[in-house]
């Protein structure tokens, strides 16, 4: 146990049990090893500087900027101050006052002359079905002024219906719960609490449980496959193991498309598999592969084998065969001595290598779109499909949102169990 | 002939000068299609044609179809392309969205000129494609005579193909279900006529293997994965007409959609780009594209330009026309995000 323990020796720690005699000079030793240390520190921040800002500036502040439209939403809110205004004072049941629906048309009016008129509809149109052709149907009528707009808002049956106002109302404040829970299939229901959506429109939370279940497969797939061909290439001679290893990086190197493309040539139902499973006897009808969980599945685990491997392998390599040796020489069984000693020092390497897969496994995009089938799309391609068909990116962020938050839990969850310095990537 | 130094220097001096005045003097248009056989036949219908007559250059550019790209460059305020094309429905999100330009018809040509749909606020038609049925008549002894016979597993039995989106699939269904084309829009603006849409599809579940791209239909037939697919009647003439496949089109129930171009907000060359759609927009010249791929012209007067031996494949062919429903882009606005996520749940239950 003890090479798995950190030792506590090689961590200087300022001793705190000196006399009271030296307790003066100790500070000033203290202090001057202090600023030393801050000295090192701002040079080394110096140093990175350059980087930090690049991070900073190309990848940490989009991601916020683009996260916040989870939470922020100010389209609705922008486009109709004057019902915002008129709604302050409505109990949120029923129909509001005509000062409402005065406010409403004069803001819809005010829209059409700015030319927001179209996003206004898209933005309540994502929240009410049917909301889009409802508003600029009511905007060509009140343009064309041949009635009060009084009148024209209460001929349109759509602003008198039970659900519209409350949308509007929500609409009207900026920051809004509405996309993270409709990311959760949750939703606000009449009487203020939280509800689940109807069955038929509940989708997310499948979804995030199938991509997180694949990942899991996944991991498992390349770990029982990657293990015991780490521990080969490990164990053979110098020049074999060279050209092992070249054979597992030599697909790592080909384009993830490519790959994905290859093993739809494989998988499909008059491909190679099919033709030798049949020819072995070991099918007797042709199986579909393509546009399936298994194919998916066979895809991801060769995409993501060397990332498993390889950190498996760094570690392996490290371990003295010697020690094995003595353990048998000690009278340890060849399993006992592979679970006590051999095990324990691998196993950094393999939840490193677990943990890379994995993660990477939640972001598979392009794999699920071209092997997977229909129920077989994991979250990115609803992330990708808001944000290149829909242009709904507030959904797209709070489904990204959610997605980092589950990811960075699960992380830290492992993180507390393993402790993060003891993982041992390449 | 010794190259000397100053020869060669002379030489690159005045390539240097001759590119540098090209890249000044010519003016570019930048176009952004959606690839393959239809940027082809674009390009000998249209860009070259064009370039020669107006000694505007062309340069083409190629993308997905997805108009998140075009947002982001409208939203950097930076849009390097002029004109892009784009489908009907993409059009109405790009308008509501404000990132396409409303164009200005007395530029292009008459509205009323065009086939009801096909000229929209912010994007004018380019062609019309038909959404058909197709099959392998190796493989399928009977032929079906509808589109709607997709629906019908006990006469036709094994996969079949439609393309993973509830449009066109949705109004299929109530099709087979029993409503009549000219009912298909109201009754799916319900939340019972979606029910039963959806009802419908339930009994073909278990068969059908979904497609994503326009390339895969004829390929799903080609290598016996399905018996039929619903597909864009360009792709499966393409594969009769050029790699001799023995496949058969189903016209009867089609759908007719428009393929559409349209000016991002923020595009370098409006007047090029209007020049552009004027060109494209006369009735002559908008026939000239169905030789090169079939699919129909959007001018009402075009239909005499088409050439003879083109027509019979396009799909507003008189003999196509006999049933078929006109997507209903306005509708699709409506409803398009709520049924394509209840479409995604229906397909993960």
């Amino acid at each position: 146990m003890s090479a798995l323990e950190p030792t506590k020796l090689d961590r200087p720690r300022a001793s705190r049990n000196w006399s009271a005699a030296d307790s003066g000079a100790a500070k000033s030793v203290a202090a001057a090893l202090r600023r030393a240390d801050l000295g090192d520190r701002l040079r080394s921040l110096t140093l990175a500087a350059p980087l930090l800002v690049l991070l900073a500036l190309s990848f940490g502040i989009p991601l916020v900027l683009l996260l916040s439209r989870a939470v922020y939403d100010p389209t609705i809110a922008d486009a109709l101050p004057q019902t915002s205004q008129a709604l302050r004072g409505w109990n949120g049941t029923g129909l509001p006052d005509d000062a409402a629906f005065l406010a409403l048309a004069a803001d819809l009016r005010s829209n059409q002359a700015k030319g927001t008129a179209y996003e206004l509809a898209k933005s309540l149109n994502a929240r009410l079905p049917g909301a889009r052709s409802q508003v600029l149907k009511t905007v060509r009528q009140l343009e064309a002024a041949d009635r009060p707009p009084l009148e024209v808002m209460k001929a349109v049956p759509f602003w008198s219906a039970p659900g519209t106002w409350p949308v509007i109302e929500s609409g009207t404040h900026s920051v809004t719960s509405f996309y993270l829970l409709s990311a959760l299939d949750l939703r606000w229901n009449a009487d203020g609490g939280i509800e689940r959506v109807p069955p038929e429109q509940a989708i997310f939370v499948q979804v995030f449980m199938r991509t997180f279940l694949v990942a899991a497969a996944v991991t498992l797939a390349t770990l029982v496959l990657g293990f015991p061909l780490a521990y080969l290439i490990a164990s053979v001679p110098k020049g074999l193991a060279a050209i092992l290893i070249v054979a597992v990086l030599l697909p790592f190197w080909t384009s993830i498309l490519v790959r994905t493309a290859a093993w739809t040539v494989l998988l499909q139902k008059f491909g190679l598999v099919n033709d030798l499973l049949l020819w072995l006897g070991v099918a007797d009808d042709r199986l579909d592969l393509m546009y399936s969980r298994i194919g998916l599945i066979i895809a991801m685990t060769h995409i993501q084998l060397p990332f498993t491997l390889l950190p498996i392998y760094s570690v392996m390599r490290t371990i003295q065969p010697s020690q094995m040796k003595a353990a048998y020489s000690l009278g340890a069984k060849p399993f006992t001595a592979f679970r006590r000693v051999y095990l324990p020092q691998v196993f950094p390497g393999v939840m490193a290598g677990c943990l890379l897969t994995f993660i990477l496994c939640l972001g598979y995009y392009i794999t699920p779109a071209l092997i997977g089938g229909a129920s077989d799309q994991l979250i990115s391609n609803f992330i990708a499909s808001y944000v290149n068909v829909e242009l709904n990116w507030e959904m797209a962020a709070a489904l990204s949102f959610i997605l980092l938050v589950f990811t960075l839990a699960l992380f830290g969850i492992f993180a507390r169990i393993l402790g993060l310095d003891r993982l041992k990537l390449v | 002939m010794k190259i000397t130094k100053a020869r060669l220097f002379a030489f690159a001096a005045a390539t240097a000068f001759i590119t540098m005045g090209n890249a000044a003097f010519a003016e570019e248009l930048s176009i952004m299609a959606s690839g393959g056989a239809w940027q082809d036949a674009q390009r000998k219908a249209w860009f070259e044609p064009f370039s020669k007559e107006t000694g505007i250059k062309i340069v083409e550019q190629e993308y997905l179809g997805d108009l998140g790209k075009v947002k982001a460059m409208v939203d950097t305020g930076n849009v390097p392309i002029d004109l892009v094309t784009v489908e009907t429905a993409t059009v109405l999100q790009g308008c509501d969205a404000g990132i396409l330009e409303r164009l200005d018809y007395s530029r292009i040509a008459p509205r009323e000129k065009f086939i009801e749909g096909s000229a929209l606020d912010c994007g004018v038609g380019l062609d019309a494609y038909g959404d058909v049925l197709a099959y392998d008549p190796n493989v399928l002894k009977e032929a079906p005579t509808s589109v709607l016979d997709i629906f019908d597993t006990t006469k036709f039995p094994g996969k079949r193909a439609m393309r993973k989106f509830p449009a066109q699939n949705l109004e299929w269904a109530l099709m087979a279900d029993g409503v009549a084309a000219a009912d298909v829009y109201e009754v799916l603006a319900t939340p019972e006529g979606v029910n039963r849409a959806f009802k419908k599809l339930d009994t073909i579940k278990q068969d059908i293997v979904w497609w994503d791209a326009g390339a895969q239909p004829p390929q799903l037939l080609a290598s016996k994965e399905v018996v039929m697919t619903t597909a864009w009647n360009g792709r499966i003439q393409n594969a009769i007409d050029k790699d001799g496949a023995p496949f058969k089109i189903v016209w009867n129930n089609q759908i007719l959609e428009y393929d559409m171009i349209a000016i991002p907000k923020g595009a370098k060359n409006p007047d090029l780009a209007y020049k552009y759609l004027a060109y494209i927009s006369q009735p002559e010249i908008n026939a000239k594209l169905a030789s090169y791929i079939t699919y129909g012209p959007v001018r009402i007067d075009a239909a005499s330009f088409v050439a003879p031996d083109a027509l019979p494949k396009l799909p507003n062919a008189p003999d196509h026309m006999t049933a078929y429903l006109v997507a209903d882009t306005e509708f699709w606005g409506d409803y398009g995000e709520d049924l394509v996520k209840r479409f995604n749940a229906w397909l993960a239950q």
